[in-house]
């Protein structure tokens, strides 16, 4: 068993991170705190996980949200999909495994990654709307949200969910406001089987070794953990019984990374485009200087004259 | 004069007098022509505050961030049917013709204010054509893509792949049609006498002849002049 975090004091204590540990903020630029915190993370083991959606309850509980009482169209998945107000979800694949014959059951609690290199905030154009910490999480600032759904665009998960309500995006945070005061996630306090555990992100890993190999001597040879570099690693990391196929959970990119076309738009574009512009304007501007007006001269208005009188005469 | 007159457009009209008056904008054209051109300024400047965080400031104009993310598309759909006005008026007398490609070929003559050396011109020469085909093709592109992005009524309709192809796209057609708007209002600038056509709806004849001589040519003789009621002479 993993040792549960201790419960904190009841006492009021100062946020362990804030603004100063900055290390992005969407676009500005900062200056980075001389030393990073210890990274954090969430270990999601795929094969712990009963399916009983108490992560979400829980997520919903401590965020203060409500879901919408949905429709059944046969699937275990409730809602269907993320959603400005489910920022988790159990999402269950049925799969046959071709070696063995057999049906597995594959559940996956999908999320924000809390990438290191997180494409939502690379693409948000609203100053501080998309900010990431020292100790790795992405969070949103949802005052400074403009809605315009390019952190939909830039996630290589599609995890954020833009609201109806209030035209805002919405996801998970790792519970930045629980960590902050030394707690755990609240779909980690919540998890039954210790599916979810939580802890430093070194820590993590070394607890997915142990479950990597106690997964592989049971027969799931291809056990592993995923924290994908395409992203430069993630701050929540599954353990996967068949890491060298994700897309099977529900489909997990296997190899995700900024979409080319975000990294074209968010760089050459934006560079490349005021340039063209600038050059423009300044080629006009030039023009003028050097040539000076383009005026009609007095021997045209004679020449009109000429012509125009040519045919009332 | 053999060439035919389908340069001509509803309204233009010659005047003799000291200085000869040509009419080249009717009231309607002049409406048309600057509600496009005041949405087509007020969406570069909420798509440029969108586009580049330093220029994220210009928000302010159109009331903060969420504001202007929700009014962009708007003034998008009013500049859509608006232009799509001009382009019926425009599209005829802006077919391509042969004396375009010298006029272009002779580039240098133009920008150095040689007209002598460029051929007779009508009522549009080549880079005015340029710059209307060139914004009736982007902004087709712009409304398209702009829809596949407006997610708040539309976000239903594409998957994500196809909405960052549509942002690129969006922001690259958009990039350009600030560059022809810069040539467009430069060259109406650098030739005097342009920006009455489209205030008062009214050039000189000097102004005419000494840019757009076939049409005035062609108003003078009289063809196609169907507002005047003029008799032909020629």
């Amino acid at each position: 068993m993993f040792p549960p975090l201790p419960n904190p004091s009841t006492k009021p204590v100062p946020p362990k991170f804030g603004e100063q540990d900055l290390i992005r903020r969407s676009a500005s630029s900062v200056t980075p705190p001389a030393a990073r915190q210890t990274e954090v993370a969430k270990l999601i083991d795929t094969s712990k996980c009963i399916g009983c959606k108490a992560c979400q309850v829980a997520c919903l509980e401590w965020n203060d949200m409500r879901e919408e009482v949905g429709v059944n169209v046969g699937v275990y998945d409730n809602p269907h999909d993320l959603t400005p107000a489910s920022w988790t979800l159990m999402r269950f694949s049925e799969w046959v495994n071709p070696e063995t014959n057999n049906l597995e059951w594959l559940i996956r609690k999908d999320g924000c990654m809390h990438c290191e290199d997180p494409g939502c905030l690379k693409a948000c154009p609203a100053p501080g709307a998309i900010v990431q910490y020292s100790n790795g999480i992405v969070d949103f600032v949802h005052e400074n949200c403009i809605g315009c759904g390019y952190c939909v665009k830039g996630c290589p998960f599609n995890i954020p969910r833009i609201s109806k309500v209030d035209s805002k995006a919405y996801k998970c945070s790792l519970c930045s406001d629980r960590v902050a005061v030394g707690l755990g996630p609240a779909c980690q306090k919540a998890c039954p089987t210790q599916a979810i555990v939580f802890g430093t992100k070194d820590d993590m890993k070394k607890w997915a070794e142990g479950r990597i190999t106690d997964l592989k001597s049971r027969g799931f040879k291809n056990a592993g953990l995923y924290d994908p570099p395409g992203v430069s690693g993630t701050h929540v990391m599954y353990v996967l019984h068949h890491a060298d196929q994700p897309e099977i959970y529900a489909g997990l990119p296997k190899d995700p990374r900024i979409s080319p076309i975000v990294e074209l738009w968010k760089g050459l574009t934006k560079y490349a485009g005021l340039t063209a512009i600038g050059a423009f304007a300044a080629i006009g501007f030039l023009h003028h200087l050097v040539k000076g007006a383009n005026r009609v001269s007095r021997e045209d208005e004679q020449q009109a004259k000429r012509l125009a009188g040519d045919r009332t005469a | 004069m053999t060439t035919t007159p389908y340069d001509v457009e509803a309204g233009d009209a010659v005047h003799p007098g000291d200085p000869v008056v040509v009419d080249r904008y009717t009231a309607g054209a002049r409406v048309n022509h600057w509600i496009t051109a005041i949405s087509l300024v007020l969406l570069a400047l909420s798509g440029l505050a969108l586009f580049h965080p330093r220029l994220f400031f210009l928000t302010v104009l159109f009331g903060g961030g969420q504001a202007t993310r929700a009014i962009h598309p708007w003034i998008g759909v009013v500049l859509f049917f608006s232009f799509f006005g001009l382009f019926i008026r425009f599209w005829r007398a802006n077919l391509w013709e042969h004396t375009d490609n010298v006029w272009l070929a002779r580039l240098n003559d133009v920008l150095g204010a040689r007209e002598e050396r460029l051929p007779e011109i009508g009522k549009y020469n080549a880079g005015q054509k340029v710059v209307f085909w060139s914004m009736s093709l982007l902004i087709l592109v712009l409304i398209v893509s702009g829809v596949l992005i407006w997610d708040q009524y539309f976000s239903e309709y594409t998957d994500l792949e196809q909405k960052r192809i549509a942002v690129l796209v969006h922001s690259l057609a958009a990039i350009t049609v600030i560059c022809v708007w810069i040539v467009h209002v430069y060259a109406a600038i650098w030739v005097r006498g342009t920006i009455g056509a489209m205030t008062r709806g009214r050039v000189t004849g000097g102004w005419a002849w000494r840019h757009h001589r076939r049409w005035l040519r062609e108003l003078v003789s009289g063809k196609g002049d169907r507002n005047t009621g003029a008799t032909p002479t020629a």
